[in-house]
Order: C-alpha cells, then sequence, then structure tokens
C-alpha cells in the first residue's frame, strides 16, 4: 500500500514540474503588461521602463525563469501588485474559505446523491428512480452560477430568508479564532454558536448552489454501478444463499459499487475547485477563485501563478487520496502493485 | 413411489417479457427428486435448464414470471411462498452452485467471511463462531491449508479453488437440495472430475439430492442416477441413465447420444443435430416443439404432447418414440 503511494506520488512529479513551466510561460505570454498597469495610466514611458526593471521584467525569459525557481524553492510565490501583499500568504487565508465551501458543497451532494443512486438502482422504475432521472437531469443542465444567482434573487430578495450574500460573515459578527480556518469547525471549537450559525447561514446558498450541479454525476453513477453490481453473478450467489437483501444490497453490491463512485467523486471535486470561481464571484465569496480572477482581470501574474500551482497540488494530493480510498476498498488494487 | 420425493416439480410454465414480445422459456416442465438422489438435466444451450432452477431457486430475473406450476419441497410449494420465506429456505433447506466460481464470488470479501456470512444468516453459527466454522467447510471441500486460505481473495484462487468455496458456501447449512448449475464449465478436466467427486461424495455422506444442470451427457450418465433431457423448454424424456444411453426413447435424446463423444464414437462419426431451437417467442408454437427438427414427425404430433410412462421410471413426451 504505502509503495502504490510512493510510485502515485513519483508519477505526480513530472505532472507538477510542467505545471510550473506552463504557468510560467503562460503569465508571461498573456497580453497586457503589467509594469504599464502598475505604472499607471499617466505614466510616462521612463517610468514604465524604471518598473519593469524593478520587477526584473527586462531580463532573458530564462533568467527570469531560473529567479521564479529559485523564489519557488524558498516558498516565496512574489508579491501581488495590485495588493503589494505576498502571495503565499493571501492564499493561505483564502484557501480555507474555498475549501469549506467546496467541502461542504461536496459532502451535501454525498449524503443526497448515493442514497438517490442506491434506492433507485434498488427499485428500479419506481417513482424514486423517475425523481433520479428529473434531478439529475436538473443538475446537469442548471450552471452554478446560475443556481446561485436564483437562489440569491428568490432567498435573499423576495423571500429574505437568506443573508445577504456577502462573504463567509455578516459584517456584524467577528470571525472566529483561526484554528482550521473553517468557520464552522473553528466556531465550533471554540463553542461560538452565534458565529457558528452566522457562517452556516452564509454558506447555505452557495454550498447548495454547488451541490445541485455535482449530485448530478455522483447519483447517475451511482445508480449505473449498482445497476450493473446488481446483475452481476455473486449477487446472484447472495441471493441464492438465501442472505437478507439488507447484506446484499450494501455488504456486497454497494462496497463493489462504490468504486466507480469514488474516481467519479475525484473528477466533481476537481470540477468544484474550478466551479468555485463563478459562485465565489455570485456569493462575494474571499476565496482563492475571485482572488485568481481579479489577479488576471489586472494582468497580476504572480497571483495567478500562485492559484494555479495551488490548484495542481490540490488535484495531486486529492488523486492520492482517491487512490488511498481506492485501496481501501478493493483489495486488487492493494495486491497489484 | 411411496417415499416423498425431496423436491417434485409440476407444470411448470415460465415465460421472459422482452421487447420483441413474451418468450415462453418453460412449458409444463414437471419432474422429481428423490431423498439422496442424483439427477441430471440435459440439453442443448438454451433448452431451459438453467431458468428451471432459478425459477425454483426463486432468483429469475426480473424479467421472467412462473405463470404455472408447483414446486413441491419439504411439504411447501416454493413457488408460492413470499420472498421473505424462500430466503430463508435459500441456503439453508435448497442451495445452489453456479458455473464459472471465479465471478460467482464477491470479489472483494474475503471468501472465509463469505462462507460465513451464510452462517451467520441461517443461524448456522454466530459471528463469533462463524470464522472458524468457515474454517471447517474449508476443510470439509478439501482446500489445503484452510486457516490461510479463508483469509484469501477469490482472485487470488484458482478456478478450481473457487468452486470448492462455492460448495463449502452451498453446504454449509447441510441443505436438503443441491442444485449444480454447470458446475464444472471453466474448469480443466481434471479438476472437472475432483469437483463431481467431491460434490457426489458430500451428497452421499448427507442424503442430500442434487440436481445437476449440465450439456455433457457422458458426465450426467458417469455421475447422476436419472437423466431428465430437455428440449426448447420441453422435457422430453427422463430414465434412468444406463437405460436412456442404451436405448433412448425419444429421437432428440438418440441425436444427443450420437453427438456426445464416448469410447466408441470417434470424432469424425458425431452426428450434429440438424436445425436449431425454435423461437420461442413465436404465437404458433407447435404442440411438440422438436417436430420441426425430427425425422419421425407422424401427422399426430400436432396433438398436446403425451407423458407416456415406458416402464416404472422411464417417461418420454412423445408420439411416435423410438
Amino acid at each position: 500500500m504505502l509503495k502504490m503511494l510512493l510510485s502515485r506520488l513519483a508519477t505526480a512529479i513530472p505532472s507538477l514540474i510542467g505545471v510550473v513551466i506552463v504557468t510560467f510561460m503562460l503569465t508571461r505570454l498573456l497580453p497586457g503588461d503589467p509594469a504599464a498597469y502598475f505604472a499607471g495610466l499617466a505614466a510616462s514611458p521612463q517610468a514604465i521602463a524604471e518598473i519593469r526593471t524593478k520587477l526584473g521584467l527586462d531580463k532573458s525569459l530564462p533568467e527570469q525563469f531560473v529567479a521564479y525557481i529559485s523564489d519557488l524553492l524558498h516558498g516565496n510565490l512574489g508579491n501581488s501588485l495590485s495588493t503589494g501583499q505576498p502571495v503565499v500568504a493571501e492564499i493561505a487565508t483564502r484557501l480555507p474559505a474555498s475549501g469549506e465551501l467546496t467541502l461542504a458543497a461536496l459532502i451535501l451532494a454525498v449524503c443526497i446523491a448515493i442514497p438517490l443512486g442506491v434506492l433507485a438502482a434498488v427499485k428500479q422504475g419506481t417513482w424514486i428512480d423517475h425523481l433520479c432521472r428529473i434531478v439529475t437531469t436538473a443538475g446537469v443542465s442548471l450552471p452554478v452560477f446560475f443556481t446561485g444567482l436564483l437562489f440569491a434573487y428568490v432567498f435573499y430578495y423576495l423571500l429574505q430568508i437568506a443573508p445577504a450574500p456577502t462573504g463567509r460573515l455578516d459584517v456584524f459578527l467577528s470571525p472566529p479564532t483561526h484554528i482550521t480556518g473553517f468557520y464552522l469547525i473553528d466556531s465550533a471549537l471554540t463553542g461560538n454558536l452565534e458565529t457558528f450559525w452566522g457562517a452556516l447561514r452564509q454558506l447555505a446558498l452557495p454550498a447548495i448552489s454547488m451541490a445541485i450541479f455535482s449530485l448530478a454525476p455522483l447519483a447517475r453513477m451511482t445508480r449505473g454501478s449498482m445497476l450493473s453490481v446488481l446483475g452481476s453473478d455473486f449477487i446472484r450467489t447472495a441471493r441464492a444463499s438465501g442472505l437478507a437483501p439488507r447484506t446484499v444490497v450494501f455488504t456486497y453490491a454497494f462496497r463493489n459499487a462504490v468504486l466507480p463512485v469514488i474516481t467519479t467523486l475525484g473528477m466533481v471535486f476537481s470540477f468544484l475547485l474550478g466551479a468555485n470561481v463563478l459562485v465565489e464571484t455570485v456569493f462575494a465569496w474571499p476565496g482563492i477563485g475571485l482572488y485568481a480572477v481579479n489577479a488576471l482581470i489586472t494582468s497580476d501574474y504572480a497571483p495567478v501563478q500562485g492559484f494555479v500551482l495551488t490548484m495542481a497540488l490540490l488535484y495531486v494530493a486529492l488523486n492520492l487520496a482517491i487512490d488511498c480510498l481506492y485501496g481501501l476498498v478493493d483489495p486488487r488494487v492493494r495486491l497489484d502493485s | 413411489m411411496t417415499a416423498v420425493p425431496a423436491l417434485a416439480v409440476d407444470d411448470l410454465s415460465v415465460e421472459f417479457r422482452t421487447r420483441s414480445g413474451t418468450v415462453k422459456v418453460l412449458e409444463k416442465v414437471g419432474f422429481e427428486v428423490d431423498k439422496g438422489e442424483t439427477i441430471a438435466l440435459v440439453g442443448e444451450s438454451g433448452s431451459g435448464k438453467s431458468v428451471t432452477a432459478f425459477a425454483v431457486m426463486g432468483i429469475l430475473d426480473p424479467a421472467g414470471r412462473v405463470t404455472a406450476g408447483r414446486a413441491m419441497f419439504g411439504g411447501s410449494d416454493l413457488l408460492a411462498m413470499s420472498e421473505r420465506d424462500l430466503a430463508e429456505q435459500r441456503g439453508r433447506e435448497l442451495s445452489m452452485i453456479f458455473q464459472n466460481p471465479r465471478t460467482a464470488l464477491n470479489p472483494i470479501r474475503r471468501v472465509g467471511q463469505q462462507i460465513a456470512d451464510v452462517l451467520v444468516r441461517h443461524g448456522g453459527a454466530t459471528s463469533t463462531e462463524a470464522p472458524r466454522a468457515a474454517v471447517e467447510m474449508l476443510k470439509k471441500v478439501r482446500i489445503p491449508d484452510p486457516e490461510r486460505r479463508a483469509e484469501a481473495y477469490p482472485f487470488e484462487l484458482s478456478g478450481g479453488m473457487c468452486q470448492r468455496i462455492m460448495i463449502a458456501i452451498a453446504l454449509s447449512c447441510r441443505p436438503a437440495l443441491l442444485i449444480a448449475d454447470e458446475p464444472t464449465t471453466g474448469l480443466d478436466v481434471t479438476t472437472q472430475a475432483v469437483i463431481m467427486d467431491l460434490i457426489g461424495e458430500l451428497a452421499h455422506e448427507s442424503g442430500m439430492a442434487t440436481i445437476f444442470i449440465t450439456h455433457d451427457l457422458a458426465l450426467a450418465a458417469e455421475y447422476c442416477d436419472r437423466i431428465v433431457v430437455m428440449h426448447a423448454g420441453h422435457i422430453v424424456e427422463a430414465a434412468p441413465g444406463r437405460e436412456l444411453f442404451s436405448q433412448p426413447r425419444h429421437p432428440y435424446s438418440a441425436k444427443l447420444l450420437a453427438a456426445t463423444p464416448g469410447e466408441t464414437a470417434s470424432l469424425a462419426e458425431l452426428a450434429s443435430i440438424p436445425g436449431g431451437l425454435p423461437d420461442l417467442r413465436r404465437s404458433d408454437l407447435p404442440a411438440c416443439r422438436y417436430s420441426d427438427r425430427c425425422e419421425r414427425r407422424l401427422d399426430d404430433c400436432t396433438r398436446p404432447l403425451p407423458r407416456r410412462a415406458l416402464g416404472e421410471r422411464h417417461m418420454v413426451a412423445c408420439w411416435n418414440p423410438l
């Protein structure tokens, strides 16, 4: 098992190197001159050239690349041009916001999609199966930003039961003591119920709109995978041995059917990391998606690089976690490696 | 016959609903198995052997439906039982072994655990004793090093080993009836004999009735007391093995024997049976489903099939038997 993880980790190294190179090239090749932007509209050509020298942009690309790599190795992702803050620090404060949102959406989606998919497969052709089909079709056909906007309009503007879509916490509440950076967990740990409730209310709409989108592929995959497993020979054996329906469905069928669901879960999770950008914009969520979009618009390349690198690292970690889960569920994976 | 048979199937009819119409897979199938007796259901692929077994076990596909018939087992009709009651019987009183043992076992569960599941379900052992009882079962089906093998997953074992595990699962609660659906298909010839001997011995020890489904007449003759020949969802002939071999009465049985390699027939002399199974979706199926392929057809053959008794244990469903 450990050997498998190490080998998977080793295969991730080339892709990380690729990401480093691509982020470097991309941000240099993007249209827009950061020096000109930073100097302001009224700056003279000399002033722009001065700033360019200060930023190191006058050097050749290979020289810039070497400087970039050496900074990276020292854990320095540069400073944001627009805020002047170190990118590492900004990402560190914003990543938990995105993480909390994404995880909440994913947990919600899993809690609905998997029971729905299992029930739809076990009771194929009944109302629950039709419900599953409707939910999955609706889920994939509604883009996240649309559901988000719709929710904000209905629940905040029309019904006024949801708080204003203005970030992680109402302005009158102070954030909880920083422990994990997840407001829900931190406020629960410190026993700050008011903040917990406030954070939950803010989180509900964006998390639900993301969950609706991501539960569609999960439910569909669970249903399909359960159906094919329920039709397999060993389920017939289990039924022929008189095992209780509960044992047949959960112990025998579901554990086998869960493997493709885990794969889909990984895909959905990485997709959600990307979809964050839209939801964070709609709900003014101070996550890294919003941060990256703002940086991209202003040609502020250090945060963009930082964002892409962080994402790449997250993907690698995610895939590793998926491999671990696979190994836990399927003994064949454990022993093949 | 005085003793009550272990299983008496009577007038069993099964239909499958498909997109292209209703398929009359079984029609008025009837046979009996006595306690301690081994019978064979033989016939070519698609003749309804496995469907008969699945119907008796109550594990037909959702598309299949029993339209008529009874299957008396231990004083009650299996076909009329609720799914709940039937599940109590399955694995305890009547068990089944399948072909392709490697796919018939749960690929991600240790084999000892799979035996233990059945034991615990039917009260054969408590969950603390079950692992030891599972090892005992492995010993009984002569798996070497049973303690270690109980911890193995199916993919770590050979096909023959997996079939022994299947037998251990099926026999763990000492059933009164075992249905073995082509248990040796996909195994090599030496393993086939070992598995057949094992089933035979264990059945003999416990006085268990066995239904052995196969298309291999030679194997059936070697291990079974009686042979029931099926064709296109009908039982065409039922006779003691030796009698069927020496004197087949149904034209189909005779052709089937001529198509079986034996000591006397060389491969070149083997005859194939002309024609194929009739399309069972037809609404105008002839009374005798073999009549289209039959060389001995008479005008009488359009009448409903007879069940002619030719001696005490020999039945043939033909108007013009050999």
